[in-house]
């Protein structure tokens, strides 16, 4: 197991370091930040001495090597837009990002999860045709239409819900809040369905799917010959069979969403890390954008890597393959 | 099991949010203060003034802090921290400072916050450098007086200090910030979070990207022409999410109102619209190098050829762009500088009149009967219906037998090729802020490249003519000599048909009826202490 953990915990890191690389690069053509951070009343001199002054007139790689060298230490920098250290303003973004997601994750399960038992369950009803064609549509409207229809339904003419922001927040330590307030709770609402219904409808197609499989083995059938009421063997027998794949795919897909609550963010104003990264575009800010990639991607690969090892803890085959340096070890 | 805790904790947890959000019946307000929530479309950089070149930042912030001058509602520099001022010598200026002005932590206000302040902003890691280019020292004469020197005779230093916010010396002291932050060396800044200014609003609490709160000054040195308490600042990206709140009441007041939905927010019983033109003039400049960027003529640069640049000129059907691209709201425009601009002429603000067959014979007697291939570079998210109108003159060029390839794209992309030259149109706009003069296109756009002058001069557009004008206008203190010098300079621009003058683009703002009054200039600034709540 250490030797698995290892080349696991290493394989991490070479993804990581990839990332980094590609971030980097990709940044060095985003734009001159130079030219966006001055007014138009600066000299050219001025302009050269800022370019040197922010490390833009060194080679790639030295570039490079600094920014990995500080970001292994935790220092991404500071801002070239506001000047406060990278690190600093994405941790201070990342709550609002964080209970988003969990509010998304929290709706697909509770809702997902028995609009899938039901579209397995009773297939041939006509509700439950209806349920897997809203499905369909559910998966294909982009979630910033999806957010301006609830704003101008919810906000706009009901005046139910706020169109933007995060509501009154509490400050837990460095955690801040918005679960504590009803204006934090209501704030909630809107962008936390926006960005579930994808989710939703991935849970319950997963769950459906699931469901119908596991209904058509054989032990179901022994199930309900034993005489148990339909209920126990829908739930007890039925369901719990299905969930070990949705915990899973619901832990692979906090990723997912932590990168996809950028669209939501950018139509909410949510004050997340999205926003953050949305901004240090447009300005070119090249130490923000590479840490929100950097942050973004290792909590993708730390999911990923902590699914694995879970299930090479559970399954002792994948262990040995992996040491037997298979090729294609996962 | 653990499933069944997990699922259970889960329905726990639904039944608790779902109490919870029954239960809300609205936030209390607090209490009857007058609040004036603002919704702009977006973050200011920092609460340091001077840590990001940029007009807005320094357009908030202004709430705050204050310079030694000000513009009125209508433009006009007018004393706030220096009471008077006079020029000693040509390159000596003395300021006469206000008394009794207090910052907001109870400092008195004194000589020494303007020199050090003065020092910090031009400092060489400053930012903001490039807004007092003239500087070269200060000194204190008495409590209440200053000197400041310039390089050399330089006539528009009132200009550039209205953009110059005063610090209190003992607090930047204090907290180890008199140096300006630097992102190269890593110097982090106190005043980047927290301020002390002399203004009429006090920030109260700031979340980035949230929400920021200024309460009213009651120690304001002025007389307070507004009546509110409280400005909650809240910047919202989305222009339909600001929108929705305007309509919704979650804002009052918005600087942004995006143009195309400027009709149903007018039609909106609550709301109203402030609609003026900007500052800003929008032109087309040329590449006029040795050869083109990207082009079938490889031999030579038809766009040197002053035919061609009437040609494309004549092409624009400027009303038809006005009425279409610009929904109506822009100003057309002969001249390459708006009307509030010093420098400024209504006999040059006269177009070469839309003539689609004159073009055509234009070409043709350049020797382009069948045009040719030029790349006109545009921003998808720079000036307003930057995308419309380009495209709007792109097919009208077409229309004229030219071959334009348009190439769009957001601005953090496009400026840097621009900055390289490699282009053969660009869509271009200049406000002449912060200077309000027109010396700051002259210099920056018009200039021939040289040490400080041309900076924005992508093109290789300068003229021997011309810059000589501006060399000399730069120097001369007569007020009427130097305005003449500089219309001087933009005659001959208009004459060679340098640039494309198009128009200046529309503003608009928007607030609810709880905003009684307030005063919109071109500078498109809004200057809420001018500004009354219902």
């Amino acid at each position: 197991m250490p030797a698995f953990l290892l080349k696991r915990l290493l394989n991490a890191a070479g993804v990581m370091l990839a990332v980094a690389f590609i971030a980097f690069l990709i940044f060095r053509f985003v734009g001159d930040p130079v030219e966006l951070m001055l007014n138009e009343q600066a000299s050219q001199a001025q302009r050269d001495e800022l370019r040197v002054r922010l490390g833009l007139d060194k080679g790639f790689v030295l570039q490079f090597a600094t920014f990995v060298g500080n970001a292994v230490r935790g220092d991404f920098g500071i801002s070239y837009r506001n000047q406060q250290e990278v690190f600093t303003l994405i941790a201070e973004r990342f709550p609002a990002t964080f209970e988003l997601v969990l509010v998304a994750t929290f709706l697909s399960l509770a809702v997902g999860i028995p609009l899938g038992v039901y579209t397995a369950i009773a297939r041939d009803t006509l509700l439950a045709k209806a349920l897997q064609f809203v499905s369909v549509l559910g998966v294909s409207l982009p979630s910033f239409a999806l957010g301006i229809l609830f704003i101008l339904t919810f906000s706009v003419t009901l005046q139910w819900l706020p169109a933007f922001g995060r509501g009154e927040t509490v400050q837990l330590g460095w955690w801040s809040t918005g679960f504590l307030t009803p204006s934090g709770r209501k704030a909630l609402i809107l962008p936390g369905v926006t960005l579930s219904l994808f989710q939703i409808t991935l849970v319950m197609r997963l769950v459906r799917a699931e469901m119908l499989e596991t209904m058509r083995t054989d032990f179901i059938r022994f199930a309900r010959a034993r005489g148990l009421t339909t209920r126990a063997v829908n739930f007890h027998h039925g369901l719990r069979n299905c969930l070990m794949p949705v915990i899973t795919v619901t832990g692979l897909q906090i990723g997912n969403l932590i990168a996809f609550a950028l669209v939501t963010e950018t139509v909410f104003q949510w004050p997340g890390m999205g926003l953050l990264f949305v901004q240090a575009v447009t300005f070119v800010d090249i130490p923000v954008m590479a840490a929100y990639l950097i942050v973004v991607s290792f909590i993708f690969v730390s999911l990923n890597t902590l699914v694995d090892l879970t299930y090479a803890w559970v399954d002792p085959r994948l262990r040995e393959d992996a040491i037997a340096g298979g090729a294609n070890a996962r | 099991m653990k499933k069944a805790g997990l699922t259970r904790k889960n329905w726990m947890l639904a039944a608790v949010a779902a109490l919870a959000l029954s239960g809300t019946g609205g936030v209390p307000d607090t209490a009857s203060a007058k609040t004036l929530k603002w919704g702009a479309a977006r973050e200011i950089a920092s609460l340091d003034p001077y840590s990001y070149g940029d007009t807005f930042t320094l357009s908030v912030l202004n709430h705050v802090y204050e310079g030694l001058v000000r513009y009125t509602g209508d433009l006009k520099i007018e004393p706030a921290l220096a009471e008077s001022w006079e020029t000693v010598s040509p390159t000596v200026w003395r300021f006469k400072l206000r008394q009794g002005v207090k910052f907001h932590n109870g400092n008195p206000f004194t000589a020494e916050d303007v020199i050090a302040s003065l020092e910090r902003v031009t400092h060489p890691d400053s930012p903001l450098k490039g807004n007092l280019p003239a500087y070269k020292s200060s000194r204190k004469i008495d409590a209440s007086t200053v000197e400041i020197e310039v390089n050399g005779p330089y006539p528009l230093l009132l200009n550039d200090l209205t953009n110059i916010f005063i610090f209190n010396k003992p607090w930047l002291e204090a907290n180890n910030a008199l140096l300006p932050t630097d992102s190269g060396k890593g110097v982090k800044g106190y005043a980047t979070d927290n301020t002390n200014g002399t203004g009429p609003f006090v920030v109260e609490s700031r979340r980035a990207d949230s929400k920021t709160v200024y309460v009213k000054n009651p120690n304001w040195w002025d007389k307070p022409q507004h009546n509110i308490d409280a400005i909650e600042f809240m910047p919202i990206a989305s222009a339909s999410t600001r929108v929705a709140a305007l309509l919704s009441g979650e804002i009052d007041f918005t600087n942004v109102a995006p143009l195309q939905d400027l009709p149903r927010l007018a039609a909106s019983p609550d709301v109203k619209v402030l609609q003026t033109n900007e500052l800003r003039t929008v032109i087309f400049a040329f590449n006029l190098k040795d050869a083109l960027f990207e082009s079938d003529v490889k031999d030579k640069n038809p766009l040197k050829d002053i035919r061609i640049r009437e040609a494309l000129y004549r092409a624009i059907d400027i009303d038809a762009v006005q009425k279409r691209a610009m929904r109506g709201l822009s100003r057309n425009t002969g001249a390459l500088i708006a009307p509030a601009i010093p420098g400024y002429e209504a006999s040059q603000d006269v177009r070469l009149p839309f003539d689609l067959d004159g073009a055509k014979k234009l070409l043709a007697a350049a020797g382009y009967p069948n045009g040719f291939n030029f790349q006109m570079n545009c921003q998808s998210d720079g000036l307003v219906n930057e995308e419309e109108f380009c495209q709007a003159v792109a097919s009208m060029w077409s229309r004229a037998g030219l071959k334009p390839n348009l190439s769009l794209g957001p601005r953090s992309q496009q400026t840097p090729k621009r900055v390289k030259g490699e282009f053969d149109v660009i869509s271009f706009g200049w406000a002449n802020e912060p200077m309000i003069d027109a010396y700051s296109i002259l210099i920056q756009v018009m200039r021939s490249k040289s040490g400080s002058g041309g900076v924005f001069n992508w093109g290789n557009w300068g003229d021997p003519r011309i810059d000589a004008l501006i060399d000399k206008a730069g120097v001369e203190l007569d007020t009427p000599k130097r305005i003449a010098m500089m219309q001087e300079a933009l005659k001959i621009a208009k004459a060679e048909h340098l640039f494309i003058p198009m128009h200046q683009q529309p503003m608009a703002w928007a607030m609810r009826n709880s905003v009684a009054q307030t005063v919109q200039a071109s500078d498109n600034k809004p200057r809420l202490w001018l500004t009354t709540l219902k």
